[in-house]
């Protein structure tokens, strides 16, 4: 017998002993999974009228030490180039990164870096996909804004731009919002670790310099 | 099919090492408890992040409704495993990944060995794993001339200093700044000249020592937090960011899961992203989760293998009361609150599962044959403290008044009844706090009444049960003690 069907007759004999029902269809599971309880919150904050979330959102990423600038569309281009001349060396971005972010910046881009090149970056720009307000997370799904995972990992300083209308106020709206289909990676903070005495410190393997600019 | 048929060849036992020369727990207990800087370090970091937990915890109104649906998540999937475990494969399939099966460690260790071995590489990354330690994969892959790189940053601190992990989230707990520096001084043949024990410092010399490691992997080994049965999505929480260059920039990865870690569908991440990462480190998120779906071309790994592990689960399945251990999610909550954990330390559970979690999980994955995993169960006060704090509510008390039983039931008599009765008397023995915890716990909860199967245990171990039943108020409530102590020691043990 093989290992997978070994298994499989080990875990219907203990369903069997107790009592279950054999060879369950799909639908007696989709009802039971439909009755459990499900009484949590959608949102912690931001119910209807409440326009805090982008003050929150800003709050609970600076809670981690990541810079916040926030910018109206029309400072994008200014506040980018400023932030990108403080560092030295050149900077990662995706090609479908709107072109009007990066027009005022002096500092040498490389549209598309092939991987072997990252670790030479001083960092990368990239959008997201969407931003929660209640844990200071911004996710990336890597589309065309955002590039291959690699981009945004590698460079040491991660200068992402996070637009107004992509920010929700928590956790299951976010998800909602998202493919699971497309690789995920959800950023709270620069790199840390907890591994020495159990206390966050800054900056082990991904960027150690997260830098949001938040679209107004 | 008879009952004992159904026995003999049911669900099988797992197998996964045992870390002790003299395996009991109340021997190992008693020499961790001598070490006065391993108790101190334990202590401090412990002391430190229960705290923290409870403000995290506290800034939710709903934490309660959050653990009620985690559990129920995950008691639906352990009541229809067979068929999200189809479901899974089938997914993970479709979106260009390969599934594999493991009835134990020694099926997974080869697995994994062979499929390290098919890409013609001798070195693989590894991302921090449980299950990948409770199959002893490492040591496996080095008999294989295989060497694995844990890029973890407690991992690396615990391989470099030939050590062994104390804590699920933090292996290297026991470890102060001071003893890291000396470890990376002596074992990091790349350590920056003047290293000091500043965090910072300390970090930074990991990122250095990893960084061509992770830039020229072709292969990645990784453990799974959560499984998508409906969309085949895989999910790693991490912080450091050596998660997502494993999972991100080797062209091979190679995912080892429980298949106990399965959730039925994407939004019941919701529930788990947020009672996770509150309850381990205690942070609204953690700094990163990676999720992945098969192979996503041009991004990331071009071959993904998942390897589902039985290893013990389904004979923990088949308990009616002791399954429950199965919807943990490992967040090292139950750790750090144990005051038995923090006198012992992690090495005295004798297996990669340490603490109140450990206790309940070694023995029924290994079953209670040895002389450590029939002690484990009498590794505790049963305060109850465990319980309160996990986010999936399993309620290790009962689960180890179950496993106590088992134990006078099923071992050899006479010797496991001697560890048995010495965990047991380690445990409550002198310090007056740990007796008051207990009476406390015995008053409050009536783990042994409410369960309804014993009462009094057979034999020698009658002697134990007549002090658990004894209802004797204690003179200060075992919360008034915490809230005023912190559960900080007292005495010597
Ligand atoms: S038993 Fe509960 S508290 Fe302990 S590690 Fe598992 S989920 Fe966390």
């Amino acid at each position: 017998m093989s290992a997978r069907e070994e298994i499989l007759r080990r875990i219907e004999r203990v369903e069997s002993a107790r009592g279950a029902r054999r060879a369950t269809g799909d639908g007696d599971v989709a009802a039971a999974y439909a009755r459990i309880d499900r009484r949590y919150l959608r949102r912690h904050h931001g119910g209807a009228g409440d326009g805090g979330i982008l003050d929150l959102f800003a709050a609970r990423v600076a809670d981690y030490r990541a810079t916040v600038l926030r910018v109206r569309v029309s400072e994008v281009p200014g506040t980018l180039a400023e932030r990108l001349a403080a560092g030295s060396g050149s900077y990662g971005v995706p090609s479908g990164l709107p072109a009007e972010w990066t027009s005022a910046t002096r500092a040498a881009l490389v549209r598309d870096p092939p991987v072997s090149s990252l670790d030479g970056l001083a960092g990368a720009v990239t959008g997201c996909a969407v931003a929660i307000a209640e844990t200071g997370t911004i996710v990336l799904d890597h589309g065309a804004d955002q590039g291959p995972r690699a981009l945004s990992l590698v460079p040491d300083r991660h200068l992402i731009v996070v637009l107004a209308e992509r920010v929700v106020a928590d956790v299951p709206e976010a998800l909602e919002r998202l493919d699971p289909r497309r690789p995920l990676t959800f950023v709270s903070g620069p790199s840390a670790t907890s591994d020495i005495e159990l206390t966050r410190v800054e900056g082990v393997h991904g960027p150690r310099a997260l830098e949001v600019l938040l679209v107004e | 099919m008879t009952g004992r048929a159904a026995r003999e060849d049911g669900p099988g036992r797992g197998a996964m090492p045992t870390y002790l020369g003299t395996p009991s727990f109340p021997d190992a207990a008693r020499r961790a408890v001598s070490d006065a800087r391993l108790r101190g370090n334990l202590a401090h970091a412990t002391t430190t992040i229960r705290a923290r937990r409870a403000e995290a915890v506290a800034e939710l109104d709903d934490w309660a409704e959050l653990r009620e649906a985690g559990r129920q998540i995950k008691d639906h999937v352990l009541e229809h495993l067979g068929h999200y475990l189809r479901l899974l494969e089938e997914k993970v399939t479709g979106a260009g990944g390969t599934v594999h099966w493991a009835r134990d460690a020694a099926e997974a260790d080869r697995i994994v060995a062979d499929l390290v071995k098919a890409t013609g590489e001798t070195e693989v990354v590894k991302v921090k794993s449980m299950a990948t330690q409770e199959i002893g994969l490492n040591e496996f892959l080095a008999e294989e001339g295989i060497t694995a790189y844990e890029t973890d940053l407690a991992e690396l601190i615990v391989q470099l200093g030939d050590d062994r992990p104390s804590h699920l989230l933090v292996p290297a707990v026991h470890r102060n700044r001071a003893d890291i520096r000396d470890i990376f001084l002596r074992a990091m043949e790349d350590v920056p000249a003047g290293l000091t024990d500043s965090p910072a410092e300390l970090a930074e010399a990991a990122r250095r020592h990893l960084r061509a490691k992770f830039l020229s992997a072709k292969v990645a080994v990784s453990g799974v937090n959560f499984a998508v049965a409906d969309t085949g999505t895989l999910v790693v929480v991490e912080s450091e960011g050596n998660g997502r260059m494993c999972l991100t920039l080797p062209e091979t990865l190679i995912s080892v899961m429980g298949i106990e870690k399965i959730v039925p569908s994407r939004r019941d991440l919701e529930v788990f992203l947020q009672l996770l990462p509150r309850s381990s480190t205690a942070e609204r998120m953690n700094p990163y989760t990676s999720m992945w779906t098969g192979v996503h071309p041009g991004d990331g790994p071009r071959n993904f293998h998942l390897v589902l592990l039985d290893n013990g689960r389904t004979a923990t399945l088949a308990d009616d009361v002791g399954r429950q251990a199965l919807r943990c999610i490992r967040c090292s909550a139950c750790l750090n609150v144990c005051p038995v954990y923090r006198r012992a330390g992690g090495h005295a559970y004798g297996s990669p599962y340490p603490g109140p979690i450990g206790a309940i999980l070694s023995p029924q994955m290994r079953g209670v044959g040895s002389e450590v995993d029939a002690s484990l169960p009498f590794a505790s006060s049963l305060c109850g403290a465990c319980y309160e704090v996990c986010p999936v509510a399993i309620d290790i008390p009962e689960v180890l008044v179950r496993l106590r039983a088992r134990v006078v039931e099923d071992g050899p008599r006479r010797p496991l009844e001697r560890v048995a009765m010495a965990a047991a008397g380690w445990t409550l023995r002198s310090p007056t706090r740990l007796a008051l915890a207990q009476r406390a716990a015995s008053s409050a909860r009536r783990v042994v009444a409410r369960g309804g199967r014993i009462r009094r245990l057979p034999g020698p171990l009658g002697a134990w049960t007549e002090t658990r039943d004894a209802p004797a108020p204690p003179s200060e409530s075992f919360r008034a003690w915490w809230a005023r102590t912190g559960g900080r020691e007292e005495d010597g043990g």
